[in-house]
This record gives structure tokens, sequence and C-alpha cells, in this order.
């Protein structure tokens, strides 16, 4: 799998190596080039329930690689309004394509002020060393 | 080589330059600087190795040599299994036993003659395994010498379908009538080795002892025509073939029969350290056993979830990984005799959550390693 690269511009990221991009008045969240190169090969994908309510830094759900297991933290708090149900049959999704087809869940914002205080592609990237 | 890095104190084997610069990553494993995977990544790896071929650094890995008039005396002392039934030419899976029969460390054993044999181990246990060969010889008045020769050699896997076709060429001995666990010495690229057939992975396949200063020409030009691969998928490898792992479903707490490598215990033989320890526990039987678990979609299964039925713990995973070639997660791990048969219906606490599972029948994948001779 190539590493990171370029991160998007078009979306904030957390130190846990989330992204979450502003679609419409919702938030996509999935995780960064870097976090499923650091991972590898993916096989499972845990996600929460349209409807449940996530919680800025607490873990929404589990990603699993070969060789070990990690928690998804979600970058703001909100409303779960959509779930991405390919992964379960196609986790690989996330390492094949992890900024757009390995797209984890849709949030609606409790308070659309929170992404502001995430870090931006240039930030993030420096903090990955790429 | 063999020589300790400045930068991270690891050991470092004659090939791990040349993991560097495959990009490959690496980890400290008992104490060396191994490669877990590749670029390519654990289920490439793992998937070149069941439909093609693999090639793996086990220069890691134990290699004591017992040498003088009373190396099989030495050997015979220290492990379960007979090496007096097998010939010059000829290897053997064994254990090596503490005196109450809990298991120190699985290895193979090498007859290269009257009065060598070779224990190939794992890396972890090595000063271990040392110490307790040194420690019967002592006992016993035995003329052995011990000779480690781990940080002197180099020892490479050629594992696949395809294994054979890809050593043939650079190996001066036929490899066709070579059966499983028997060897010879051949020139491979030009360095003299020791060439066995045998490995960790259920597929056909070979492993080349050499000197390590011919370690990475050697090495270099196997990839040509092998997939470099790392521990990630020796590890999801040697899961599918239902093998032990030391330090994982195999350790000084548990015994040969409930691990079921009853097998390797040859208790005809008249003297072996636990051997008594050991006839005592084969006539009464495991309270428990190794099973092989399928267990349904959900998280991995890993070393250290408990196993449960009807909410009661009953056992714990000793190895747990999703299986590349079945498509499924896979489990080891220990349960009472009575709930060892196939079929039984048990459950895997994955995270706070109770993943349905069966006993299933090991090896998960079947082997298709060629068979050893008769002994």
């Amino acid at each position: 799998m190539p590493a990171g690269g370029s991160n998007p511009a078009d979306r904030r990221y957390t130190t846990e190596h989330e992204w979450i991009k502003p679609e419409g008045e919702h938030y996509v969240v999935g995780i960064t080039a870097f976090a499923q190169d650091q991972l590898g090969d993916i096989v499972y994908v845990e996600l929460p329930k349209v409807g449940d309510q996530v919680e800025a830094g607490r873990a929404f759900g589990v990603i699993e690689s070969v060789k070990t297991a990690s928690d998804l933290y979600a970058p703001v708090s909100g409303e779960v309004v959509a779930v991405n149900s390919e992964l379960v049959d196609q986790p690989q999704s996330v390492n094949e394509d992890p900024y757009d087809a390995g797209w984890m869940i849709k949030i609606r914002p409790a308070d659309s002020t929170e992404l502001e205080k995430l870090l931006t592609s240039e930030q993030y990237s420096e903090q990955t060393g790429e | 080589m063999g020589s300790p890095s400045s930068q991270t104190g690891l050991l470092r084997t004659s090939l791990t330059g040349v993991h560097q610069r495959l990009n490959a990553r690496m980890v400290d494993f008992a104490g060396w600087d191994m490669p877990v995977q590749y670029p390519t990544g654990i289920l490439a790896e793992h998937q070149a190795v069941r439909t093609d071929c693999g090639l793996f650094d086990l220069s890691h890995m134990g290699r004591v040599s017992l040498r003088g008039p009373d190396a099989l005396a030495l050997a015979q002392e220290c492990c379960t299994r007979d090496l007096s039934r097998i010939g010059q030419g000829e290897a053997a899976y064994s254990v090596l036993c503490q005196p109450d029969g809990g298991i120190l460390d699985d290895v193979i054993g090498y007859v290269l003659g009257d009065r060598e044999i070779l224990f190939v181990f794992n890396a972890s246990n090595r000063d271990n395994d040392v110490a307790f060969f040194a420690e019967q010889r002592d006992r016993l008045q035995l003329d052995v010498e011990l000779d480690d020769r781990t940080l002197q050699t180099a020892l490479i896997g050629i594992q696949g379908p395809r294994a054979q076709e890809v050593l043939q060429p650079i190996c001066s001995a036929d490899l066709e009538p070579l059966a499983g666990y028997a060897f010879l010495n051949a020139d491979v690229a030009g360095a003299a080795a020791l060439v066995s057939r045998t490995g960790y992975t259920g597929e056909d396949g070979f492993e080349v002892m050499l000197d390590d200063d011919a370690a990475a020409h050697v090495w270099t030009t196997l990839m040509d025509s092998a997939c470099p691969c790392g521990l990630g998928a020796r590890d999801t490898l040697r899961t599918e073939a239902g093998f032990a792992l030391y330090g994982h479903d195999i350790d000084r707490a548990t015994k040969p029969y409930e691990a079921r490598l009853g097998w390797v215990v040859n208790l005809a033989k008249p003297s072996f350290v636990g051997r008594e320890a050991l006839a005592r526990l084969k006539s009464e039987g495991p309270s428990r056993r190794l099973v092989g678990l399928h267990v349904a979609p959900g998280g991995v299964p890993r070393q250290g979830f408990a196993i449960v039925r009807h909410g009661e713990p009953i056992g714990v995973v000793t190895s747990g990984t999703f299986s590349p070639t079945l498509k499924r997660n896979i489990a080891m791990g220990y349960v009472p005799v009575a709930l060892s048969q196939p079929g039984q219906d048990v459950q895997v606490e994955t995270r706070g959550k109770a993943v349905d599972a069966e006993v299933v029948p090991l090896p998960f994948v079947p082997h298709r390693s060629r068979p050893r001779a008769k002994m």
C-alpha cells in the first residue's frame, strides 16, 4: 500500500489519524492514508448504528488489521446519520481508498464550531512527518 | 553479522539490511530486528505462499550443534522423541520438557551423523535451551561439545507449491527425491548449505542453512522468483496449518498431551528429562486439550480472549487470526477434554461480546507438505 503522500485539503484531521469532511450539513469521517498504512491489511471494521450518539475524542468503533485492533475516535460530537455498510464485506476499501470509498460514518454535528479546532491537512502532514 | 545494532540494541541477521532496503516494517522479535511485513502486505505474502512461493528470513531461530562421541546420547536425554529411530540425513520435530513434563521448547532435531545432532528452535528460548543442553551434559558427564551456530549462520525458508521449482535452479543436488523432514548437503548459489524439506506453513518447502556471508546473495537470487514474507504472514500461515507457537499455544505450563503433541513423546525410550512425569500424565489423560475454533464474523479472535459456554469461562484463546485462505476468523485454544470434540458449540469473548464459535478439526487448511519417509 503506498504511504500517505498528500492528504486532501478539503477536510480536517485528528491527532488520532481520523479525517472529517463537511458534506452539506453533515460531516463524513474516515481514517487517513497514514493510519491505514500503519495498520496494514484491514480485515474488520465495527461501526455504530444510525441514530447513535458519538462524542468528540471517544471511541465510536473498532478497526482491525491482521496484526492488530485499534479504536476509532470521533473527531466531533453528534448523531450518526449514516454508516458505510460496504465495509462489512469490503474492509479492504479502507486500505485501497481511505479518503473516499473507505469512509466510515456520517455525523450530524452537535456544534459546528468544533471542526475548526481540528488539524488542517498541512498541520496533520507535519505531524506524520510527510 | 548476528551483532547487536548500535542504534537499537537488537540483534541483526545477515539479511536485516536487505529487509530494510525492501522497506520492510521491522519489529523487535525476541531481541532480533525482524521484518513483520514488506510493503506488499501480510495478505499478499500469505497468498504467495499458498499459491506460489514465499521467502522467509528465519536466521533468528536458535541453531545449536551437539558434537562428540555422546552427541546422540545427549540429544536423546534432552528431547522426548526417539532420534535413534531416524537415520543420518533425517530430521524430526520434538519437544524439550522439564522434569514435570511442561514444555521448555519445541525443536527440530537433525541427525547429521553418529557424532553430531543439530537442534533448530525458537529464538526466544535460545539461552534457556543452550543452558538446558549444558545442564544435562554436565549432569550425565557426557562427552559433547555444544556449538551455538546461530550468530554465524543464516536460515532461509522457501515455502509454497512452487518452492522446489524456485530453489532447484540454484541448488547443486536433485531436490525431487528429498522426502519431508529429510535433508542433504548441497551448494546453493555457490555456497555450502544444509537443505531440508521442512517448514512451518503447511506447504511443501525447504529451509536452507548456510554461512551468513552467503545469505544476502542467496536471498536476492531467490527473490527473483519468490515473494519475501515477514513474521506476520508466518504467523497466519502456521495458524491455518494448526501448528503450535511457543509462548502462545505451548509453554512451560502446557504438557505435550494437552497440546496434541503426544505423538512426539516416545515413552519406550529408556531415559529422557520428563519421562516419569509424562508417563503418569499419559495414563491419567489430559483434562484440557488444544482445539481449533471457527469463530463467527466479528472482531478477530486474539490470544488471551476467554472461551465461554453458557456464560461460564471454559478456556482461553492461545492463537487467533483472520484466515486469509478461508476468509473467516479462526482460533486455537484450550478447552476441557469433554468439550474438545469437533462440533461443540462455544463462544469467544471478543471485547465484551460473546461471539459464536465451533470446535473444528485441526489443521484449518489441509497440509500439502511432502510426507516423510517411513520411520
